[in-house]
């Protein structure tokens, strides 16, 4: 993946509610064409920094642009997507019509039109719904009839708040799929989410957010550096446990299990060809890379309560 | 949807209560008591206005109601967030809204009093006079509830805001009739503070004056909410116009910088 111009650029972007700080200091770069995954605790001014990216709430202070125009500026809107957190609609409208209305607003009219919500419709499996009415939806039917809505206007960036909230594990495969393809054509993605398993599998880059501002950001697209190895091997002798020091660190060993970490890949095959050479019997070499999950609970911190 | 159909469910009722009153009366009439021309003509206009007042009446509550959720229902449900982040200002989402709530309103306004003028004309042969002039001011009467409801929908919840409405309909009545008695008593201060009251929320005074056109001499000399003791001054209809206006700034300007 290719980071070039920023299609997002915030700097110390902050927004109060009465005595409430919602986001503190946001200062974000999003190249285009990157899947961007915003991760954060519950009440971390997650949604309330994706609505200020969109314009639909104004800043209390700082600034930013959104595909070159200052935030909230009308016309970037059109090469824009969003799905909001919990999406609703108006619940007499039948999903064709949900999406002609929306399509109309960004100006698209006739047989474009048609033909773009035939192709959603199929996309996120909803043909054969299309002409039921929004109150006979599921939650995972309106989620996904909201995700048609949001790539409607074929946009360049486009922000979903928990996308996959409501669906079923057959729903976000779907979703996790249209990501890719978004990838795939250069879109970029802002994705706000507390799954982060899925998070992990799209995204190429993160950044942790607590009380409104991000205290960390992580590479997902390269190779994480910090690899944990797993070892079962026979004779397990104090010369062995000595030897294996100079490929990692952090050696314990509980039973017959050896438990390391290096610092690269290409230090596996060294270590597996090093036991061999010594004439030990290797039964059992795992790599384990760190969760997602576990680099939450580490930058989070213990002050963290279950939301 | 459920609004547009109790309302008309309402306006429907009423006609045909209405219907059978001036029916039976009318037939009634000459034969049970005998009683001047004159005296028959001033009960049977009574009548219609007491018609074209409930019809007035249903049309305000139906401005009030219709659009009192729009907004503010959307700001929270999170509807109005897919539609506000789409390439259009927050302005035309109001004056769209707003626009289209007038339409409907004026839609139901001629369908309940020009039944109730129906009604009466089928049966008796009466059309109230100045019909042309009274039905513009009674939309804008109706223009100034539904505007106000939704200034309201922009910044408060959706049963405050109803409460507000009402409230501004209330007062205004309460304004006529102090307005009314002030002059039928004599007093100028009852005067002063029930127009006072107009110019703070003139639906009751555009009432008066349409109706005061509806009427013939001889009803305009009867004190009540009917008639109109107390004919409001012609500036009326551009404070009125003006109040529209007015409201309607405070609606865009609420709405454009209203956290969504």
């Amino acid at each position: 993946m290719r980071v070039s111009e920023a299609v997002v650029q915030t700097r110390s972007l902050r927004r109060q509610f009465g005595a409430t700080l919602a986001v503190a200091d946001l200062s974000l770069s999003i190249g285009r064409g990157e899947i961007f995954g915003f991760l954060g605790p519950n009440g971390a001014g997650k949604t309330t920094s994706l609505k200020l990216l969109l314009g639909l709430i104004e800043p209390s202070g700082g600034s930013g642009e959104v595909l070159g125009a200052p935030l909230g500026e009308r016309r970037a809107r059109t090469r824009i997507g969003f799905l909001p957190e919990h999406f609703r609609f108006h619940t007499c409208l039948t999903g064709r019509e949900l999406l002609r209305f929306h399509g109309k607003l960004h100006g698209m009219r006739g047989a474009a039109l048609e033909r773009r919500i035939d192709e959603l419709l199929v996309r996120v499996d909803l043909a054969d719904a299309e002409d039921r009415p929004l109150r006979e939806y599921s939650k995972g039917m309106t989620q996904r009839a909201g995700l048609a809505q949001a790539l409607i206007n074929e946009p360049e960036l486009v922000f979903l708040d928990e996308p996959t909230s409501g669906l079923d594990p057959l729903g976000r495969l779907l979703v996790r799929d249209i990501i890719r393809e978004l990838r795939d054509r250069g879109t970029t993605v802002f994705l706000n989410s507390h799954l982060l398993g899925e998070v992990e599998a799209t995204c190429d880059r993160v950044v942790f957010v607590r009380e409104g501002r991000i205290i960390r950001e992580l590479s997902l697209a390269q190779p994480v550096a910090d690899i944990a190895v797993e070892l079962r091997v026979a004779p397990l002798d104090p010369a062995t446990i000595a030897g294996l020091a100079r490929f990692g660190s952090g050696i314990t060993r509980a039973h017959e299990l050896l438990r390391m970490r290096v610092s690269d890949e290409s230090s596996i095959p060294k270590l597996a060809a090093w036991l061999v050479g010594r004439g030990l019997s290797i039964y059992e070499l795992r790599v384990r890379r760190r969760s997602l999950e576990e680099w939450f609970v580490e930058i989070m911190g213990d002050g963290q309560r279950p939301g | 949807m459920r609004i547009t159909l109790a309302s008309l469910i309402c306006a429907l009722l009423l006609l045909a209560v209405f219907g059978t009153a001036v029916y039976f009366m009318h037939l009634l009439g000459p034969g049970a008591v005998a009683r001047p021309a004159f005296i028959r003509h001033a009960q049977l206009e009574a009548l219609t206005l007491a018609g074209l007042y409930v019809a007035n009446f249903l049309t305000l509550a139906f401005a009030v109601l219709l659009p009192v959720d729009s907004i503010s229902g959307e700001i929270e449900s999170g509807v109005i967030q897919t539609i506000a982040s789409k390439p259009v200002s927050r302005s035309t989402i109001v004056l769209g809204k707003w626009l289209a709530f007038l339409v409907m309103v004026a839609g139901y306004l001629l369908l309940v009093t020009l039944g109730v003028v129906l009604l009466v004309r089928l049966f008796t042969g009466f059309v109230p006079p100045h019909l042309a002039t009274a039905l513009p001011l009674l939309l804008l009467g109706a223009a100034t509830l539904l505007t106000l409801s939704i200034a309201g929908g922009t910044r408060l919840k959706t049963i405050t805001n109803a409460i507000v409405v009402f409230g501004f309909y209330a007062i205004a009545f309460i304004g006529g009739w102090i307005e009314t008695i002030g002059a039928v008593v004599g007093s100028d201060a009852s005067r002063y503070i029930g127009t006072a009251i107009s110019l703070v929320s003139p639906v009751d005074a555009l009432w008066r004056l349409a109706s005061h056109g509806m009427q013939s001499p001889l009803v305009q000399q009867l004190p009540g909410p009917f008639s109109a003791a107390a004919v409001p001054s012609e500036a009326m209809v551009v404070w009125s116009v003006g109040f529209v206006l007015a409201t309607l700034l405070i609606a865009l300007r609420g709405f454009r910088t209203r956290a969504l």
